[in-house]
């Protein structure tokens, strides 16, 4: 599904450049679990904006599903992440007026959804991630992980082929982490697409794969370990 | 997206800080409020110049004695009207000799006291010929007017305003037939004029009494008026066309019978009705534009309020902003969202300076006694122009949003 290949990500700090990626290639197919691992500064998470689409290679080949992402404009952009990329972050990013329901609708709304099947999706979604109960709450009024679970609820919100989730466990405490890992893990035994970042090892051995990245290169990739 | 969405999000923003929303707007209210109010004050001071001038008689020359020019040739002269150099032969030639003219009064005038049935009233009594109801636009409401002949013979009648008519007689008694005694002259009313009202300048126009030249003259005025002198010579054209040309012609006649040099000052002075008319409603207008040109100054500057409340909004929203993005908004979508929440605040703020505009128009014009007058255009222009100051002061805000870069944003704190 992801064709990524001699990619490279240079940015400009004042007279210095420097190489984010220098040079990475990479392979994930439809239905893998992969996690993508590294000390800070090592690129990992620049790699995961490109597929995210969030932001652009200098140079090098990003194709998914065929289609050469590298060569969308902004708005391209736009709709290959409403459609196509479910993001979850570290700090959940909910809107803080919105309701849980309201989180969850909000990629629906860019997708153009009348409000009726929204909201009804959004509730479904919702009752997926265990919160049924908590759709009128505000982010405020839930414990983070739940406030994750939201997260995830609005990140499946547009039937995405892709999950990419960029420390989901980094704000939370060690049980209400397993629970997200868990319900990760369902997940990709249905069949979505996983592809997380992080730096804690236990979260890296849940995945069938782990990339280890160092210094903007691949310094590993080993599969079939995960549990 | 649908656009509907965006509106919902406009409106949900606006709704989230009630009071700074509400803050913002303020300035674009006091600026269409003032902008409404302050043409709805001179529009209303047009008006009332309009029907002051318009209420002394259309298409009027108003010929006085005495220079209305300056001090010239080294001597002060005389005011308008001081001086006894108009004849009643004057306005005679005038009506035999130019053509256009539908009316020729000559009119003398002076104060007295009426006295009636026990009732006394302190006015001013005009002396004019009956052309006179023709050149101030005058008609009888019941009885007559006195005819050339009892004129000619300084027969004591007398036609007088609903004022008098009220004062001296009551309200249901018709005043026809009645004797009234002008200072110790008694004479007869033999007609009513129809209401006329206020006149913008405030005068009531129906306290006015109207007697023949003659008699007016030698039993009223007295000795400040001498032979046959008149005080005034309306003039009035016969469509207003003619006016300019009927000024010229009388101006000419007058010189010529008066034996005025070529190069020498007039003696006396025409007043042309419509030119002057003009000037006060240029003047009038003037001062409107200025008045709203300062009013739409505080209006760019309550657009100056909301485009600092958005700049802040922008930058308290950039996670926000940032998670739109991830999410699938466009760059479009996020420009439109904040346009659309600054032009919302500017319309209602619009809206509300309206209300209030439209409302103060209707304070001010009964409290400075003015008649009410909401210019209709004001309505559609200023909330046109508070869309534009959206608009306007909401693009940078809105483009800034726009411009974020979505990792950065989503990084903010």
């Amino acid at each position: 599904m992801i064709e990524i290949r001699d990619l490279e990500k240079v940015y400009q700090m004042g007279e210095e450049t420097v190489a984010a990626l220098a040079g990475v290639s990479l392979t994930i197919s439809r239905g893998e679990h992969v996690a993508i691992i590294g000390p800070s500064g090592s690129g990992k998470s620049t790699l995961m904006n490109i597929i995210g689409g969030l932001d652009r290679p200098t140079r090098g080949d990003y194709r998914f599903d065929g289609e050469d992402v590298s060569g969308f404009d902004d708005d391209d952009l736009a709709n290959f992440r409403c459609r196509r990329i479910g993001f979850v972050f570290q700090s959940f990013q909910l809107l803080p007026r919105l309701t849980a329901l309201q989180n969850v609708e909000l990629p629906m709304v860019y997708a153009g959804l009348p409000p009726a099947e929204r909201r009804a999706r959004a509730a479904s979604l919702l009752e997926r991630v265990g919160l049924g109960a908590r759709t009128g709450h505000r982010p405020t009024q839930m414990s983070g992980g739940q406030q994750q679970r939201v997260a995830i609820a609005r990140a499946l919100a547009n039937a995405p082929d892709l999950l990419l989730a960029d420390e989901p466990t980094g704000a939370l405490d060690s049980a209400t982490g397993r629970d997200v890992l868990e319900l990760f893990r369902t997940l990709n035994a249905e069949g979505l697409t996983l592809v997380l970042v992080t730096h804690d090892q236990k979260v890296a051995d849940q995945a069938h794969r782990r990339v280890t990245f160092q210094d903007g290169r691949i310094l590993s990739d080993e599969s079939g370990a995960g549990q | 997206m649908r656009r509907i969405d965006l509106v919902v999000f406009a409106a949900r923003a606006i709704i989230a800080h009630p009071t700074r929303s509400a803050l913002t707007s303020l300035g674009v209210v006091i600026g269409v409020a003032a902008v409404v109010m302050m043409t709805s004050i001179g529009l209303g001071a047009q008006q009332r110049v309009t029907s002051a001038i318009g209420g002394l008689g259309s298409n009027l020359l108003i010929i006085s004695p005495g220079a209305s020019r300056g001090p010239g040739g080294g001597f002060v002269s005389q005011g308008a009207g001081s001086g006894q150099t108009l004849t009643e032969d004057d306005a005679r030639a005038i009506q035999t000799q130019i053509e256009g003219a539908a009316a020729v009064a000559p009119s003398v005038r002076g104060a007295a006291q009426l006295t009636a049935e026990g009732a006394n009233w302190q006015t001013r009594v005009e002396g004019v010929t009956p052309d006179y109801l023709t050149a101030r636009d005058l008609t009888i409401a019941s009885g007559r007017m006195f005819d050339e002949s009892e004129a000619r013979q300084g027969r004591k009648v007398i036609v007088i305003g609903q004022t008098i008519a009220t004062e001296l007689f009551g309200a249901d008694t018709d005043p026809v037939g009645k004797r009234i005694r002008v200072g110790s002259v008694p004479f007869e009313v033999v007609g009513v004029l129809a209401s006329k009202g206020q006149s913008g300048f405030g005068q009531d126009q129906d306290d006015i009494v109207l007697g023949p030249l003659q008699a007016v003259r030698s039993r009223v005025v007295g000795r400040r008026v001498q032979g046959s002198n008149v005080q005034t010579i309306y003039v009035k054209a016969a469509t207003a066309e003619e006016l300019d040309r009927l000024q010229e012609d009388v101006t000419n006649l007058l010189r010529e019978r008066h034996r005025i040099r070529q190069g020498a000052e007039d003696d006396f002075s025409v007043q042309n009705m419509a030119s002057i008319m003009e000037a006060m409603q240029a003047s009038v207008k003037t001062f409107t534009s200025l008045l709203a040109a300062v009013a739409a100054v505080s209006l760019v500057v309550g657009g100056v309020g909301i485009m600092n409340i958005m700049l802040v909004a922008v930058t308290e929203r950039t996670r926000e902003i940032g998670l739109r993005m991830a999410v699938g908004a466009r760059r479009n979508d996020v420009l439109f969202q904040f346009a659309l929440e600054a032009i919302t605040l500017s319309v209602i703020g619009g809206i509300i300076g309206l209300i209030i505009g439209v409302g103060g128009g209707f304070l001010m014009a009964r409290l400075g006694d003015w008649p009410v007058a909401i210019a209709g255009w004001s309505i559609p222009v200023s909330l046109g122009f508070s869309l534009l100051v959206g608009l306007v002061f909401g693009a940078y805000p809105s483009w800034r949003a726009a411009r974020l870069d979505p990792i950065e944003a989503l990084r903010r704190e």
